[in-house]
């Protein structure tokens, strides 16, 4: 029921949208992301048919090199 | 495209830090979601915790918590001539106080699986001589394309049974009744919702650290990792680590549709009891959608979990599933006793299934 699955966006139609999930194409609603500008090449997140989110890989790797800066701070003695 | 996110070595330095920060005190931390579960049980992130940092599962199933008797109300209704339910996989086998949707199936009730409210309405497009109705469950997740859908309009022969329930309610009722909770990870998909506002009023209030957290292994270090440290340090904040898919504000589309299609309505959360302004109900103006009226449906007062089942206290996360006495034996994946194995994202299926010894 909460399992959301990543997704990569093919083409946009309307408020529908063809992706790819792991290689399945299937059609999802965008309605919840109206205004958010989805796009071709975009990775959202769909949960029962429906795109909740749109997925930054800009945010993905800035959060992973927070992390790295904080274990290399925390490991120090 | 985060494959980093399970570097192994990474996880493993957070987990030795963890140990390290623990050391000395007793840390209790609570998720609230099925598929943080999968994750932690998945990865075997308990058995790179040390034994003074215990995560334990709360009421993250939907299923779960869906009481019996509206379980029961629906499955009624689905006996009776020119009407279809239509609902979720997870729903179907979970038990209500007299009979499974399942059951009634198996007795001539009409009932369709599906995977999204549009099959619904296609469904009840194609059908128009007949009533569908969607019986409607799940978190802030799932509330929004109902919201959606209703407040665009559903085919004239389509109602909704909602069942939908919020979870910052969830976790404000476990606050004030369990006092051992040292901080939550926060539900991942429901926030992409509602966003960090609902945990920040929360973690101020009980004083409380609240990390919102993705679902790979280091996502749940991390999480594991802040509230630990945020305890020894004295500080309550709510920290949103899953920026890659929240934003703090939430997606304000599908909050504007949920505010405009329900109201919130005290109600009761199957083995844990009645949780104020916890529930989702259609808004008069949506009457005419809303299946409870058009059918006249009862539902009963009283709800029980099945005899012998412990899933109350596991929802509540008072015990995890082995120390319930049916696990595994009287309960289990293929014949499942009470909701939490029933469901995929149930805490008593996803142990059985990821973390028991292998034979």
């Amino acid at each position: 029921m909460c399992l959301a699955v990543p997704a990569k966006v093919l083409k946009v139609e309307g408020d529908h949208a063809e992706v790819d999930i792991g290689g399945i194409r299937r059609e999802a609603s965008i309605a919840l992301l109206a205004g958010e500008g989805v796009a071709e090449g975009d990775y959202i997140l769909i949960h029962t048919g429906y795109a909740i989110s749109k997925v930054s890989s800009e945010e993905a790797a800035e959060i992973l090199a927070t992390w790295r800066e904080i274990m290399k701070a925390e490991m120090e003695p | 495209m985060f494959s980093a996110l399970r570097d192994k070595e990474l996880v493993k330095a957070a987990a030795e830090r963890i140990a390290e920060l623990s050391r000395g005190g007793t840390f209790r931390i609570m998720h609230v979601c099925g598929t943080h579960e999968w994750a932690i049980t998945h990865s075997g992130i308990r058995d790179l915790l040390p034994g003074e940092v215990k995560v334990v599962a709360g009421p993250g199933c939907p299923v779960c918590v869906t009481p019996g008797n509206e379980i029961d109300a629906v499955a009624g209704l689905s006996m009776r001539g020119g009407v279809t339910i239509t609902t979720f996989g997870d729903l179907l086998r979970v038990p209500g106080n007299a009979t499974s949707l399942a059951g009634a199936k198996s007795r001539g009730g009409r009932v369709k699986v599906i995977y999204s409210i549009e099959d619904a309405i296609r469904l009840a497009r194609e059908h128009g001589g007949e009533q569908y109705v969607h019986f409607s469950i799940g978190f802030e997740t799932t509330a929004p394309m109902t919201a959606v859908e209703v407040v665009r309009g559903l085919p004239e022969n389509m109602s909704v049974f909602s069942s939908h329930r919020l979870i910052p309610p969830a976790m404000e009722f476990l606050l004030q009744s369990c006092a051992n909770i040292d901080g939550f990870i926060c539900p991942g998909h429901v926030s992409t919702i509602i966003g960090a506002e609902p945990y920040r009023a929360l973690a101020e209030k009980y004083r409380k650290p609240m990390v919102i957290s993705g679902f790979e292994p280091l996502d749940v270090m991390m999480g594991v990792m802040n509230i630990v440290k945020q305890r020894v340090d004295g500080t309550y904040d709510a920290v949103n680590e899953y920026r890659r898919a929240v934003r703090d504000s939430g997606n304000r589309r599908a909050q504007e549709a949920m505010a405009e299609a329900f109201e919130a309505r005290d109600s009761f959360w199957r083995g844990i009891g009645m949780i104020p302004k916890s529930g989702m109900g259609l808004r008069q103006k949506f009457e005419a959608s809303d299946a409870v009226g058009r059918f006249g449906l009862k539902i009963e007062k009283e709800d029980r979990m099945p005899e012998g089942c412990s899933c109350g206290a596991v929802l509540k996360g008072e015990v995890g599933p082995k120390d319930c006495p049916l696990f595994g034996k009287g309960c289990t994946p293929e014949h499942p006793v009470g909701p939490c194995m029933v469901s995929s994202e149930g805490t008593c299926a996803i142990v059985y299934k990821y973390a028991l010894p292998r034979q």
